[in-house]
């Protein structure tokens, strides 16, 4: 079986063999308006944490959820996907999980 | 102390978990009693309770043969459809080592063949995991770029998948497999008694208990031409291909399954198919924050899955279990497995709040009339203990 990383700024569109997120390198993680702490949180939690608070930032602006549930990884981005919110990156944590960045588009 | 009569709710379960196992076939059940009478003895040996012990397994094989379009000595009986395709994906890389090491397959594909590949790569093999796109169907210019690489031994594809009912491009694959002279191992566990094997494979395997035969059963059929050497020591069974004693009534039982399912197919197939689309075209009516996913077309005529946003796919499950309904669900963000599904991963769908409806044969209408009366409310009332109105 596969590790999962983040894909790195990758758009949430491409889905790739998971052996092609390992390869990519992750980038410094940029600012966010709202930091959401998801960690240690099971799925659909940190979902709801999010839907809950995107309207805290403004038109356009970003929040990060903080999330180690695996399943964060895919359905945070399914979430904007079914949403119209963009996702736009999924970075490392350096204590594991991921900082998983939303666009409030509307 | 006086019997009490089970709990009505026990009595009124509605399965609709065909996908993990369908019912015995009646007509399985009638197969499997006479052969436990007629087909004990051993067939392997030669006097007559054994020859015709033989004789029914060879009736057998050449039943399924027909069916799957094989010859009958192409075909061997296994004891699972797991063991199937192990043996299948790994004695095709034995009897292909000469001309490489590399091992293709759809990221979606069974757990079996997964398992099977990180089997090949603990012991030095390479495996590629080609993707899938949001429907679940594989890739076919990447795979067909994959297994024209230079080393490659095989490449897996599924008829369909287990766990969205999406089918895959396996005649596409079959001959990009073709051209690059590498074998294809198609899993056709979902589909077989229920859709045409499509042609063009090398190595096929599947599984009676999902087609209405008895557990315990295997189908592996390998090619005339393709190069496929045991993984297990050998003895006289199954023309030296799979070791130990056959189970001769299971098998007959299994091939009367099929050969009724079969038969049945062309009036239960779109039956189902139209009590699907009821359910796809329903369920996004009923329930909010709802996607169905896997392909609504191109798909096996009986699964139909969908994933609820801001629900927890275990208590989903529980509550329609205490309302009457064996369902599963393709994701597990369960006690017993803390990954999600690999296949609605690889596809980029919700994992969470993932129900897979799949109908046996013979099921009601009013199951299914029931089951999207009971839904909405259950979905709703999760989401409420969950502070989601």
């Amino acid at each position: 079986m596969w590790r999962r990383r983040s894909s790195g700024g990758a758009s949430a569109e491409t889905r790739e063999a998971p052996e092609a997120r390992e390869t990519q390198q992750t980038p410094a993680e940029p600012q966010s308006d709202l930091t959401i702490d998801a960690l240690g949180r099971k799925c659909p939690i940190p979902i709801i944490m999010l839907a809950e608070q995107i309207n805290v930032v403004p038109l356009g602006g970003v929040v990060a959820v903080h999330a180690d549930d695996p399943a964060a990884f895919t359905d945070i981005p399914a979430w904007c996907r079914l949403k119209s919110h963009g996702h736009v990156a999924t970075y490392d944590l350096p204590r594991g999980g991921w900082s998983i960045h939303v666009r409030r588009n509307y | 102390m006086p019997l009490r009569a089970a709990p009505v709710s026990v009595l009124t379960v509605a399965y609709l978990d065909a996908a993990s196992t369908e019912p015995l076939h009646p007509a399985a059940r009638e197969a499997l009693m006479t052969a436990l009478d007629a087909g004990w003895a051993d067939p392997a040996r030669l006097y007559g309770t054994a020859r015709r012990a033989q004789m029914l397994l060879d009736q057998a094989r050449a039943e399924v043969a027909e069916i799957i379009g094989a010859r009958a000595d192409e075909v061997s009986f296994t004891s699972s459809g797991t063991q199937a395709v192990h043996s299948g994906v790994l004695g095709t890389l034995r009897g292909r080592r000469r001309s490489g090491h590399r091992l293709v397959v759809n990221a979606v594909e069974h757990s079996s063949v997964l398992n099977a590949a990180s089997v090949h790569e603990r012991d030095g093999g390479e495996v590629e995991t080609v993707g899938v796109d949001l429907t679940g169907r594989a890739d076919t210019a990447a795979f067909a770029e994959a297994v024209s690489r230079p080393g490659t031994a095989l490449a897996c594809l599924q008829t369909a998948n287990h766990e969205v009912g999406t089918l895959q491009p396996v005649e596409e694959v079959a001959d990009a497999c073709a051209a690059a002279g590498v074998p294809l191992l198609v899993d056709a566990a979902q589909s077989a008694g229920r859709l045409p094997i499509p042609p063009g494979w090398s190595v096929l395997a599947a599984s009676a208990h999902k087609w209405g035969g008895p557990a315990g059963v295997g189908v592996l059929a390998v090619r005339k031409g393709t190069r496929w050497r045991s993984p297990y020591p050998e003895d006289e069974r199954e023309r030296r291909r799979f070791p130990g004693f056959e189970n001769v009534p299971a098998i007959v039982a299994a091939a009367a399954a099929l050969r009724a399912r079969a038969a049945e197919e062309a009036a239960e197939g779109p039956r189902l198919s139209a009590l699907v689309d009821r359910i796809r075209r329903e369920v996004p009516r009923l329930v909010p924050d709802v996607e169905v996913i896997g392909d609504p077309v191109a798909r096996l005529p009986h699964i139909v899955t969908f994933s609820c946003l801001y629900v927890e796919g275990e208590a989903l499950l529980t509550e329609l279990d205490k309302s009457g309904f064996a369902i599963s669900s393709g994701s597990s963000c369960t006690a017993s497995t803390l990954r999600p599904s690999h296949v609605l991963e690889a596809m980029g769908v919700l994992t969470h709040g993932n129900v897979r409806v799949s109908l046996p044969r013979g099921v009601s209408e009013g199951d299914v009339d029931r089951f999207l009366a009971v839904l909405p409310d259950i979905v709703r009332r999760i989401r409420a203990s969950l502070g989601v109105h």
